[in-house]
């Protein structure tokens, strides 16, 4: 068990509601509760409409909650602007033109993105020192981006996009990384490169991770919790000696089983 | 055509040049049409004017007026940020009203400036003939202004502002305070445009009311002209071509002004301007060669 304090994200008892008051009313998130230590790597999955893209807009600061509150290292954040809370929060967006500037080259974009834990002022931006750890982080990859630091980024391809803007995410001291379905839009071999690039950041900076997939694959391989929605709520929540046996047909059979759980619930309420 | 009016282009064109770099600032940095330099540049105009009919020295009168042109931004910023105004309305909205306060300022139509001391004739004391004085002024502020906005592109915040135009969200996400980088655009921008109107105010001997109109599409033209003619993607690359364009700009419409078989004549201007801007906007993308059966029929 976690100690309290230990967590690096909270979420108590957060709802919000859709388009409330019209026909197309949608309680997307309903009494979320999640606490999540210092380190872990949580996966988050459910089917369309669960609630799990949501949770992460509330997490990243586009989506204010109507009810509940969201902690990070101790403080809360529930309704501080994106930019603020930037300095703690890295994301990658699953559109690979989303987390990059196209017209501008790579290493200015890794120079704005230096500048997310570190004050901005009206010294040059693309320092020496920049430009020496941009190097050293890129020949990480493996990719020979390292040798392209002043092509634009428009030139890049979807995989190169997303493992630069891991780079970026990473660059600064972040305390937590949120992964937005950062593979979907990519084919499935640039797909298995940036996961596995993203596997070996987040286990090196042991960085607290959330990644929403809709993958079951994904989620089974990476990362040491799962967390599925369903209509709003935690369905189920795996982790430790449990979610290290798992395979893919116990996970879905248990998604069925709840599922019908949830079904014959609903029936009942209905009678 | 005559050198005097090639000389009058040249100083037309430079003082342009000014609002041009603050246009390429919002139009092409920040993405925002921004039209209120249409009541900055004579708000620039009239302060300065004001304030050396009341014995003011000329270049603390003209940083007067850009400091009032940045106030002008400023409102803009506001209505667009803090009243939601779609940007093109708020500034419209600025414009509009910057008319009436330019009238209030001067206390009437114009301020004349014939018997005050202006930047220019300062420069002719020190020695510079009168027909070269404004040329050698305005070309050390022109370069002045784009190599500062240059270096300021490449800082920290230049950075910030140039990702707040080409991608607000991943600016967003890596801390950049969206709003004040809109803010801070349009205060430069109407600035150097506040600073082109006190310039050319001396420059005409007068500050007018009605010398903001169509100071948008002169600017446009400008940037859009220029950038068109020398594509880069590079920053200093940019800001020459803006300024160049606008020199450009008002060189051609002296040469068909002066050209009296093209049976133009003054009034004629916006209308020219306007084509020129039409086409400029349609052009990028397109490639000016030959069509295809003209390729075919040479084979």
């Amino acid at each position: 068990m976690v100690r309290k304090g230990d967590e690096m994200i909270t979420l108590e008892n957060i709802e919000i509601t859709f388009n409330k008051g019209t026909p197309l009313e949608m309680r997307a998130l309903r009494g979320i509760e999640l606490a999540i230590p210092q380190g872990q790597f949580l996966t988050v999955i459910g089917s369309n409409g669960a609630g799990k893209s949501t949770l992460l807009n509330i997490l990243a600061g586009e989506l204010v909650p109507d009810a509940g509150r969201v902690m990070v290292d101790g403080t809360d954040i529930t309704r501080a602007p994106i930019h603020r809370r930037s300095s703690v929060i890295a994301r990658l967006f699953q559109d690979p033109r989303a987390g990059i500037c196209e017209q501008m080259s790579i290493i200015e974009n890794i120079a704005i993105a230096s500048a997310r834990t570190a004050p901005r002022g009206f010294g040059f931006a693309i320092t020496k020192d920049i430009r020496e750890q941009a190097i050293e982080r890129l020949k990480s990859l493996g990719l020979g981006l390292e040798k392209r630091l002043n092509d634009r980024v428009a030139l890049l391809s979807g995989g190169q996009r997303q493992a630069l803007s891991l780079i970026m995410a990473t660059f600064g001291p972040a305390k937590i990384l949120l992964l937005d379905e950062h593979t979907a839009a990519l084919d499935p071999g640039a797909a298995e490169l940036v996961m596995r690039l993203t596997d070996e950041v987040v286990r090196r900076l042991e960085i607290t991770t959330v990644m929403v997939t809709h993958s079951m694959r994904q989620a089974l391989d990476y990362g040491n919790r799962i967390v599925m929605l369903h209509q709003g709520r935690v369905m189920l929540d795996i982790s430790g000696a449990e979610r290290a046996s798992m395979q893919m047909d116990d996970l879905l059979q248990l998604f069925r089983r709840r599922e019908g759980e949830e079904l014959a619930d609903d029936q009942l309420l209905l009678a | 055509m005559s050198l005097y009016a090639f000389i009058g282009a040249l100083e037309t064109g430079l003082v342009f040049a000014l609002v041009a770099l603050g246009s390429y600032l919002t139009f092409r940095v920040l993405d925002f049409p921004d039209l209120t330099i249409e009541g900055s540049f004579p708000l620039g105009g009239a302060v300065a004017a004001k304030l050396m009919v009341m014995g003011v020295d000329p270049w603390s009168a003209s940083l007067a007026g850009a400091a009032a042109g940045a106030l002008a931004g400023l409102v803009t910023a506001f209505l667009n940020i803090r009243l939601r105004i779609l940007h093109i309305l708020a500034g419209i909205l600025t414009a509009i009203a910057l008319y009436s306060v330019n009238l209030r300022i001067m206390g009437g139509p114009n301020v004349g400036l014939l018997n005050v001391d202006t930047a220019f004739s300062l420069a002719e004391r020190l020695g510079l003939s009168s027909r070269y004085a404004p040329i050698a002024i305005l070309l050390v502020v022109v370069i002045v202004a784009k190599i500062a906005l240059d270096i300021f592109l490449s800082t920290g915040v230049g950075l910030a502002m140039r990702a707040t135009g080409a991608n607000p969200r991943m600016a967003r996400a890596n801390g950049v305070n969206v709003d004040r980088m809109v803010t801070l655009g349009l205060c430069i921008a109407n600035g150097l445009a506040g600073l082109a109107g006190a310039l050319f105010a001396q420059m005409l001997g007068a500050a007018d009311v009605s010398m903001g109109i169509g100071v948008i599409v002169v600017a446009l033209a400008a940037v859009i002209g220029g950038t068109a003619l020398m594509p880069s993607r590079l920053v200093p690359m940019l800001t020459l071509a803006c300024v160049l364009g606008s020199i450009l700009y008002r060189l051609a419409i002296a040469l068909a002004l002066n050209s009296n078989f093209i049976g133009l004549n003054a009034s004629d201007v916006n209308l020219v301007t306007a084509i020129l801007v039409a086409i400029a906007l349609f052009a990028p993308g397109r490639k000016f060669s030959l069509p295809k059966w003209s390729a075919r029929a040479t084979k």
